[in-house]
């Protein structure tokens, strides 16, 4: 494959667009609604309308407005239809027609499709994620195949370094930093390794992406691997995922097959291979070595650090470890510019961030926004506020490693330093909105059940201290706990903090001492007064 | 758990030239030609292990022997591993799968009502299977389908906006075939 039988598949592809596009979602959210059996149903009333030759019907990727699934989009009409069903295919294709359908429509010119800024999300809904030839008509693989043949590794890392981009992971290392890092690691065999294990409860941002865009991860991949000098790529993806894993075992044999992966790729001596390592549930193996550990085929337990990946990570060789949203961002960087990308977003967080919004909020779903976009607007504007006239209280961001941000302060920018001052951090994306009837210690208990699961037993303060915390967290919730409780729950969050060996650990306390920091009444309501009164000697103080 | 077939007889220095298992069950030929596909590689354990509960529905201790001895692997390794990930499970699964979504949106949504009602109904805790053997009741983590949340799993097919009252109904089902 050279550059001109890129453009004939784009050329061939273009030349084969119909008139009218019936837009179909595609993604886990809509399928789990049968909109494959809406699209098999249009297809059918497309065929018996006599429509072949003018309407396509397509399936795509996510977009974005899970909560009104299935949905159906119309090229170039602009509409949107929500809520789609089988039963409803004729009365749409009729519609082509002229009249109007008997579906309920959606508004897509409004606040919450308007606001969006796409560059991870670009292909999402539009492409099929189950056609390469789909992809390379977006202008798939131009960036992978400028970069092989215009570009050293060495202009590669300088031009990541531009953009500015930071880890979509959550901890916002800046990427150019880790590959040069890597690229500089001594080593005749390195290693690629694509972070798919999405493991934060209400975060879907990265399923999204690999079931509707596959190929930008992948075009993401080998970028990188040609940057840092490696020459064998992991997909590390959750077996929660079964429709994202066939999705990306379908593009890698798709990419194989046209050459732009494997060896030699656009007849360059770069070879590139990417396999898939299924996760086995294990939230601690989002961590890096820890996840390295388990596509070696152990225990997901991780290591302490250094040694970094960048110098030995799997296997022993220098390793570069990125996010999925991370892979994703990278072609259109090297296709637009570092200048372009560098322009977006703030300050110190560049580009923009996808969230999945969920929990108490009337438009639940996708949404990508520049960074420094203020809470309220992603969770008011777009979001439409919480249903039924409910009132916001707060809003988690992070999962299990964040905090909670209380109502008050949603006209903080969204970026890595401003969520890290209320003492939440960005996390993957995860954002759940909670209204006035979540109790905010119910919510640490959730998390911290979640974190003591989780623990991967290694290290001491993690693995009891999850198991103190959460019973203290138990015994405040069922009204028996005294202040000296609460004072010991908040010392613990404090050791646990400091003292466990990896992430997990590190961030186990967040979620309790963020609702402590903005909620801390609530709390207080909860204890008892303590049966030995005021000056009273403790028992354990009087038997010394 | 016991295993009423009888253990592993080929020595680990007939590995790869005698196929399949002492049982004659076909499953253990299907698993070997999938550790081939690996080169019988000591870190394509996790994928082994995913394609054995895959043909059998759960790992029990006689198959984990086998994956140990075809593996060359100490079975303490395999153990191990098969224990520590969530997805894999040492005991039968009932006919019927309910999985309800504890992820945080599910959670907000009322996810915990949906596991009470089932567990109250049925009589066993989540991560147990119905003393009939009919209905397993499990607990995920999140399974990414926060949008249409809460979200229960039946038989392996997602279903959206779960409550009491509908997963009751879809229970009821199953117990009554």
């Amino acid at each position: 494959m050279i550059l001109n039988d890129l453009n004939q598949v784009k050329e061939k592809e273009q030349a084969a667009q119909k008139k009218i596009v019936l837009r179909c979602c595609m993604a886990a959210g809509c399928m789990s609604s049968d909109s494959k059996g809406v699209k098999e149903q249009l297809e059918k009333a497309v065929a018996d309308a006599g429509l072949q030759s003018e309407v396509e019907v397509r399936g795509v990727g996510c977009m974005k407005l899970c909560c009104e699934g299935p949905l159906v989009a119309v090229d170039p009409k602009n509409e949107l239809y929500v809520r789609v069903t089988a039963e409803n295919a004729p009365s749409i294709i009729a519609a082509l027609k002229g009249g109007k359908a008997n579906v309920e429509q959606t508004d897509p010119d409004a606040a919450f499709f308007k606001k969006q800024f796409s560059i991870v999300l670009a292909n999402s809904g539009v492409v099929d994620p189950e056609r390469i030839e789909s992809y390379i008509a977006a202008d798939g693989y131009l960036a992978l195949h400028e970069v092989l043949n215009e570009m050293t590794p060495k202009d590669v890392v300088e031009t990541m370094v531009k953009s500015g981009l930071r880890g979509r992971g959550g901890a916002g290392f800046p990427t150019g930093l880790k590959w040069g890092t890597v690229a500089k690691s001594p080593g005749a065999k390195k290693y690629v390794i694509c972070n798919a294990d999405e493991g934060d409860p209400g975060a879907f941002m990265d399923r999204s992406v690999l079931e509707s865009d596959p190929h930008s991860v992948l075009e993401g991949m080998a970028i990188a691997a040609y940057a840092v000098g490696a020459d064998q790529g992991y997909l590390y993806v959750r077996a929660e995922y079964p429709l994202a894993i066939a999705r990306l075992q379908l593009a890698i044999k798709q990419a194989k097959q046209m050459g732009l992966l494997g060896a030699g790729i656009f007849e360059s001596p770069f070879n590139f291979n990417v396999d898939i390592r299924i996760g086995a549930g294990a939230f601690v193996c989002g961590e890096e070595t820890a996840l390295m550990m388990s596509v070696e085929g152990k225990r997901g337990t991780p290591r302490p650090r250094p040694p970094f990946p960048a110098e030995s990570g799997l296997f022993g060789c220098p390793t570069l470890l990125n996010n999925v949203e991370t892979f994703a961002n990278v072609p259109a960087i090297y296709r637009k510019g570092a200048e372009w990308f560098a322009a977006i977003g703030t300050e110190k967080s560049k580009g923009t961030k996808v969230f999945a919004l969920a929990g108490k909020i009337k438009n639940t779903g996708l949404i990508e926004v520049p960074m420094g976009t203020p809470l309220r607007t992603i969770v008011e504007e777009m979001g439409g506020g919480a249903p039924d006239g409910g009132k916001i209280k707060a809003v988690q961001t992070g999962g299990p490693s964040g905090g909670c941000i209380p109502s008050q302060h949603l006209d903080t920018p969204v970026d890595y330093e401003s969520l890290g001052k209320l003492g939440s951090i960005m996390g993957s994306g995860g954002m759940i909105v909670m209204d006035e009837g979540t109790k905010m210690v119910d919510v640490a208990r959730f998390f911290m059940e979640f974190c003591m699961d989780e623990s991967c037993g290694k290290c001491i303060p993690c693995r009891a201290g999850t198991v103190q915390m959460h019973n203290l967290l138990d015994k405040i919730l069922k009204r028996k706990a005294t202040a000296r409780d609460l004072a010991k729950l908040e010392e613990l969050c404090d050791m646990v903090r400091n003292t466990s060996l990896c992430g997990l650990g590190q961030t186990a306390p967040n979620p309790t001492m963020s609702t402590l920091r903005f909620f801390r009444n609530e709390y207080e309501e909860l204890l008892q007064p303590d049966t030995f009164g005021a000056g009273a000697t403790h028992p354990q103080t009087v038997t010394k | 758990m016991s295993s009423n077939s009888t253990p592993v007889e080929t020595p680990p220095a007939k590995n790869g030239t005698q196929a399949g298992h002492a049982s004659g069950d076909k499953r253990f030929k299907i698993l070997e030609v999938h550790m081939k596909k690996h080169q019988f590689r000591h870190d394509a354990l996790i994928e082994v292990l995913h394609k054995a509960q895959e043909l059998f529905g759960y790992l029990e201790d006689d198959l984990l022997l086998f994956i140990s001895h075809k593996l060359k692997l100490p079975p303490s390794r395999v153990y191990g591993v098969a224990t520590f990930y969530h997805f894999f499970t040492l005991k039968p699964q009932g006919q019927h799968t309910c999985v309800v979504c504890m992820g945080t949106a599910c959670y907000v949504k009322g996810a915990d009502q949906v596991v009470e009602a089932v567990q109250n109904e049925l009589k066993i805790k989540a991560g147990e299977t119905t003393a009939d053997n009919k209905v397993s009741l499990l607990t995920a983590r999140c399974i990414g389908a926060c949008g249409i949340a809460p979200a229960v799993v039946y038989d392996g097919t997602v279903t959206p906006r779960q409550t009491p009252a509908s997963t009751l109904e879809k229970i009821n089902q199953w117990v009554k075939s």
